[in-house]
C-alpha cells in the first residue's frame, strides 16, 4: 500500500477568520501531514505578523512559513518607518504581493486578520493565485469544504466576542470530524483594541457530533461496569 | 472488424472486463494478536472516501463459520464481495452435514487462493485481510495482502498498523497474554494510530475468538491525551515555526 511517507509536509487544514463587533477571531486545527502520516498533531497554524495582525496558514507548510517570514520582515521595517502599528490592510496587501508574484511556485492559501485603530477588525482571504478578498468572515484549507453550508446558515452580522469564538471552535470541530487532513486541537486567536488572546481547545474538550461516542479509558472499563438493576414496580 | 484502441494495449481481453484500478471507500488498519485463550483483533469503524471521513459506523470485522474472524482494510466493496464468497463456502461446507467444519487454516488458504488468482488476472480485490481463529485448542492468526502475499504470525497488522503498531507489538507481546493485557496492548496500538493515521476514526471495536466462539464488542471511543505543556504554545520564541 502506498503510504507516501516521503511527500512534502502539507497542512491539509481547516482555517477560519471571523469579524465581530470590536475585533476578529482567527481559528485553525493543528494537524500537519506528510502523505497519510500525521507529522505534527499539535502544530500552530496561526502565526504572528505584527502585534496586531496574525495570519492563518494552509497548504504547503514550507511555502506558508516562508511567505509569513518575508511579510513579518517587511512589516517590521514598515512599522519602524511609519512610526506606528501597521494597518491590517497593508499587512494583507504585502501577503498578496508575495503570493501573487510567486504564484507559479507557491501552494498556500492564507487568511490575514487583525485590528487597527482606523478600520477596527478586518479579515482578508488570500487564496491560491494571490487574489485578495476582504470579507466579514473567511474559511480556507481542505476542511473548509465541509463548512460552506454551515456558515451560510450560522453566520450573523454583529456577533459578540464570545459568540464569534464559539462559532469558530464549533466550525473547526465539525471540519475535523469529516476531513482526514484536519485534526488535533482547535487554536483560536482573538485580536481587538485590548490586545491579543490565544486559546487552546484540546480534542477531548470539543462537543461530540453525529456517530461520535463518549471517549473511554478502555474497553475493560465498559465490560466491568455492572448492568443496571431491573426496575421493581 | 473494429480496431482495439491502442491505449488498451496488451491488458484487454475479448469482452470488456472490469478492473479495479483504485479504491474508493476504504478502511484503515486492522491489528490482531494471539493471547492465552485465543485471538484478539481490533479495527476502527471508519470508511474514508478519499480524504473525507464519510462513514463512521462500518463493521470491518465479521465472524466466518464457528471458528474464525475476518478483519479487512482497503476497499470496502471488495470486503463485502469476499464475505459473500465466504458465505457460499461455509454454506456448502454445512451442506455436507458430516460433522466437520472449516477452520481458520482452511479459510485462510481459500482466501489466499482467491486473492492471488485475482492478482494474476490484473483485477485484484483491493483489500488486506486478517484471519484469526481457534479450532480444537489450536490458535491461528494469518494475513493475506491484495497481491496474495500471505503468512501466519503471533501478531499482525495491515496498512498503517504495519509501521506504527507492529513495533509496539514486537516489544510488548509475549506468550500467554491475559485478556486484559491483550486488550490494553491493542488499545495502545489503536491510540497511536488515532494520533498518527490521517484516515483513522475514533470509534473502534475489539473482537475476541476463543474455543467457545466469536464475540465482537460494542463500538466505543478512546480517550486521547493533549496535555503536554509544549502543545499549548508551541511557537513561543520561534514565531512562524510550527
Amino acid at each position: 500500500m502506498d503510504l507516501s511517507l516521503n511527500d512534502e509536509h502539507s497542512m491539509g487544514t481547516t482555517i477560519i477568520g471571523v469579524t465581530y463587533d470590536g475585533g476578529v477571531v482567527l481559528g485553525a486545527d493543528s494537524r500537519t501531514s506528510t502523505g497519510m502520516y500525521v507529522a505534527n498533531r499539535a502544530s500552530d497554524k496561526i502565526t504572528q505578523l505584527t502585534d496586531n495582525v496574525y495570519v492563518c496558514r494552509s497548504g504547503s507548510a514550507a511555502d506558508s512559513q516562508i511567505v509569513s517570514d518575508y511579510v513579518r520582515y517587511f512589516l517590521h521595517q514598515h512599522t519602524i518607518q511609519l512610526g506606528q502599528p501597521a494597518t491590517v490592510k497593508v499587512a494583507a496587501n504585502l501577503v498578496r504581493l508575495v503570493a501573487y508574484n510567486n504564484k507559479n511556485m507557491l501552494q498556500t492559501g492564507l487568511i490575514v486578520g487583525g485590528w487597527d485603530k482606523y478600520e477596527g477588525g478586518k479579515i482578508y482571504g488570500i487564496p491560491l493565485g494571490g487574489t485578495i478578498v476582504e470579507q466579514p468572515f473567511a474559511i480556507g484549507g481542505s476542511g473548509s469544504s465541509y463548512l460552506y453550508g454551515f456558515f451560510d446558515q450560522a453566520w450573523k452580522e454583529g456577533m459578540t466576542k464570545d459568540e464569534a469564538e464559539q462559532l469558530v471552535v464549533k466550525a473547526v470541530s465539525l471540519a475535523i470530524a469529516r476531513d482526514g487532513a484536519s485534526g488535533g486541537v482547535v487554536r483560536t486567536v482573538i485580536i481587538n483594541a485590548d490586545g491579543v488572546t490565544r486559546n487552546f481547545y484540546p480534542g477531548d474538550s470539543l462537543q461530540l457530533w453525529h456517530e461520535e461516542l463518549e471517549p473511554q479509558n478502555s474497553l475493560l472499563d465498559i465490560l466491568n461496569t455492572p448492568s443496571p438493576e431491573p426496575m421493581n414496580f | 472488424m473494429d480496431q482495439k484502441p491502442f491505449s488498451q494495449g496488451l491488458l484487454s481481453s475479448e469482452a470488456d472486463s472490469q478492473r479495479t484500478l483504485y479504491p474508493y471507500v476504504t478502511g484503515t488498519s486492522v491489528v490482531a494478536l494471539k493471547y492465552k485463550d485465543g485471538i484478539l483483533m481490533a479495527a476502527d469503524m471508519g470508511g474514508s472516501y478519499g480524504s473525507t471521513l464519510r462513514y463512521k459506523s462500518v463493521e470491518r470485522m465479521k465472524s466466518i463459520g464457528k471458528h474464525s474472524l475476518l478483519g479487512a482494510s482497503g476497499e470496502l466493496s471488495d470486503f463485502q464481495e469476499i464475505l459473500s464468497y465466504l458465505d457460499e463456502l461455509i454454506l456448502y461446507d454445512n451442506m455436507w452435514d458430516d460433522g466437520n467444519s472449516l477452520g481458520p487454516k482452511e479459510v485462510h488458504s481459500y482466501l489466499t487462493r482467491v486473492m492471488y488468482n485475482r492478482r494474476n488476472k490484473f483485477n485484484p480485490l483491493w483489500s488486506s485481510l486478517v484471519l484469526g481463529g481457534v479450532k480444537n485448542g489450536e490458535k491461528y492468526l494469518g494475513m493475506v495482502s491484495m497481491i496474495g502475499v500471505h503468512f501466519e504470525d503471533n501478531h499482525v497488522a495491515t496498512g498503517f498498523g504495519n509501521h506504527l503498531a507492529r513495533p509496539i507489538l514486537r516489544e510488548e507481546w509475549h506468550e500467554n497474554l491475559s485478556f486484559e493485557d491483550g486488550v490494553k496492548l491493542l488499545e495502545k496500538c489503536m491510540r497511536v494510530l488515532l494520533y498518527r493515521d490521517r484516515s483513522a476514526v475514533n470509534k473502534l471495536q475489539i473482537a475476541k475468538i476463543t474455543e467457545e466462539g466469536v464475540t465482537v464488542s460494542q463500538p466505543y471511543s478512546l480517550k486521547t491525551f493533549w496535555g503536554f505543556s509544549a502543545f499549548s504554545n508551541p511557537t513561543v520564541g520561534a514565531e512562524g515555526s510550527w
